[in-house]
């Protein structure tokens, strides 16, 4: 699964750290950073996280 | 019926908790009818950015559409309002008289702005804000550059207090508690702090006695015998639960629609509930009956309510969430985790409360509780990962 998140879009509220910290996480200076490509097994979370971003900055393909 | 027994299922509500828990059932498989009723004729939308950016204008009223509507595969019904549930014959009715079966249902009928009798919003220039029409209606009412009397200090009308004076508008906020005091002592104080910043007069402890006007609002009685001025007054006390369609359907009704550990409504067989209208016990924090109203809590309840129904109750469907909030307003985001509305006591962990760049625990007894901060959500996450542990779910008595 390949994950981007829309950094224009992305408004740091941290939901997605908090759902799927295997992907998702903040760096040193707060800034976030995440795997642009999970495998299957991490598939759910990778969509909970799409789906509870208040900003639906988070877009997965497939 | 659970799983592949399933055949119809229909979500009553749809807004964000409703959607999500339609996306999920079809992303578990469900692949029998699926209809969505919904009393707004708006497809569903995003509430947050009605009390900020759209009220200011600042976004079109397009931009707030939630994505995921279209490749659902669902029936619609906009505009049409669920009025009874007869379970017996496994049927809801609408307001067009019409009778749609089901064998499973999802309730997400959320809230609805609770009213004043002094403030009916039938009156020229009193308003109230749930809806995609309420936002707009008075972002119509406020360029006409009117004073501005918000009764009630919650998460909306501060909200709106603070776009009102990003506008320029005079504002004055007449409440009982005071403001954002829901959120705890240290939301509330800083809060506080910014509406005195930026001119905003709170009258605390005081209750509205008459509206007064004729032809449109000139401004409030207050029951210590003042008055305040204004053109518009916008009613923003809070909600309650809109369960009156499931009265006499032998669900378990009082603060909203009473459900067990996993989303199922007491009362009714094949039926689970979610987001403002749900009233459940959280395996979480000493089975503690929660309702909330907030955002993450909408879209979490709608996936765990249908999971509960495509796949029955088990250990792993048990909705014991950590509920969290943010409201961005004068600039500042306030986000929490947990239950800070019920602390004692605040630690800052981190950064300074001064330069509202901070996180700080909550605790309750000297047990933590949750978590407030200001520009700090990497703090915010640090102390989530904490009363997860410190706050394990352990298992509630079966209803």
């Amino acid at each position: 699964v390949q994950v981007r998140v829309d950094s224009d879009v992305c408004d740091l509220h941290g939901q997605c750290v908090i759902t799927a910290p295997e992907i998702f996480r903040f760096d040193d200076d707060g800034e976030l950073q995440y795997l642009d490509e999970v495998g299957e097994q991490l598939r759910a979370k990778a969509e909970a996280a799409a789906s509870i971003c208040p900003t639906g900055a988070i877009e997965l393909d497939p | 019926l659970t799983g592949a027994a399933l055949r119809r299922v229909v979500v009553v509500g749809a807004s964000l908790a409703g959607l999500r828990a339609a996306e999920r059932l079809r992303a578990d498989g469900f692949e029998g009818e699926l209809t969505v009723v919904g009393d707004e004729p708006h497809p569903p939308y995003d509430r947050p950015p009605l009390s900020k950016e759209l009220l200011a204008g600042e976004i079109k009223d397009d931009a707030v559409a939630l994505r995921g509507r279209d490749e659902l595969a669902a029936d619609w019904l906009l505009g049409r309002r669920a009025t009874a549930l007869n379970p017996r014959r496994g049927a809801l009715a609408l307001d067009d008289g019409r009778e749609l079966p089901y064998d499973g249902l999802v309730v997400a009928t959320g809230s609805a702005p609770r009213r004043l009798p002094e403030l009916d919003p039938a009156l020229p220039g009193v308003f109230e804000l749930r809806t995609l029409d309420d936002a707009r209606r008075l972002r119509e009412a406020l360029a006409a550059r009117p004073r501005v009397a918000i009764v009630g200090s919650g998460f909306i009308g501060t909200e709106v207090a603070s776009t009102c004076r990003k506008l320029g508008l005079e504002v004055e906020i007449v409440t009982l508690d005071p403001p954002l005091a829901i959120a705890g002592q240290l939301a509330s104080r800083i809060c506080s702090q910014l509406l005195a910043e930026h001119d905003v007069r709170v009258r605390v402890g005081r209750r509205v006695t008459a509206w007064l006007g004729g032809g449109h609002t000139e401004g409030l009685e207050l029951d210590d015998g003042s008055r305040v001025e204004a053109d518009v007054v916008l009613v923003a006390i809070g909600a309650a639960p809109v369960t009156g369609w499931l009265e006499g359907s032998g669900a378990w009704l009082g603060n909203g629609v009473a459900c067990d550990a996993h989303c199922r409504v007491l009362g009714l067989q094949g039926v689970v509930a979610a987001g403002d209208v749900a009233r459940w016990p959280n395996a979480r924090f000493r089975g503690r009956e929660m309702r909330v109203e907030h955002w993450t809590n909408a879209v979490e309840q709608g996936v765990a309510a249908a999971r509960t129904l495509l796949r029955g109750a088990s250990e792993n469907t048990t909705y014991a969430p950590i509920p969290s909030f943010w409201s961005d307003q004068f600039g500042v985001r306030f986000q929490s985790i947990g239950l800070p509305g019920l602390a004692d006591r605040f630690e800052i962990e981190e950064g300074t409360v001064a330069e509202r760049r901070f996180a700080a625990a909550a605790y309750r007894a000297g047990e933590l509780v949750g978590a407030l901060s200001c520009a700090a959500p990497k703090g915010l996450v640090k102390l989530r990962a904490r009363l997860a542990r410190e706050c394990p779910e352990r298992p509630v008595l079966a209803a």
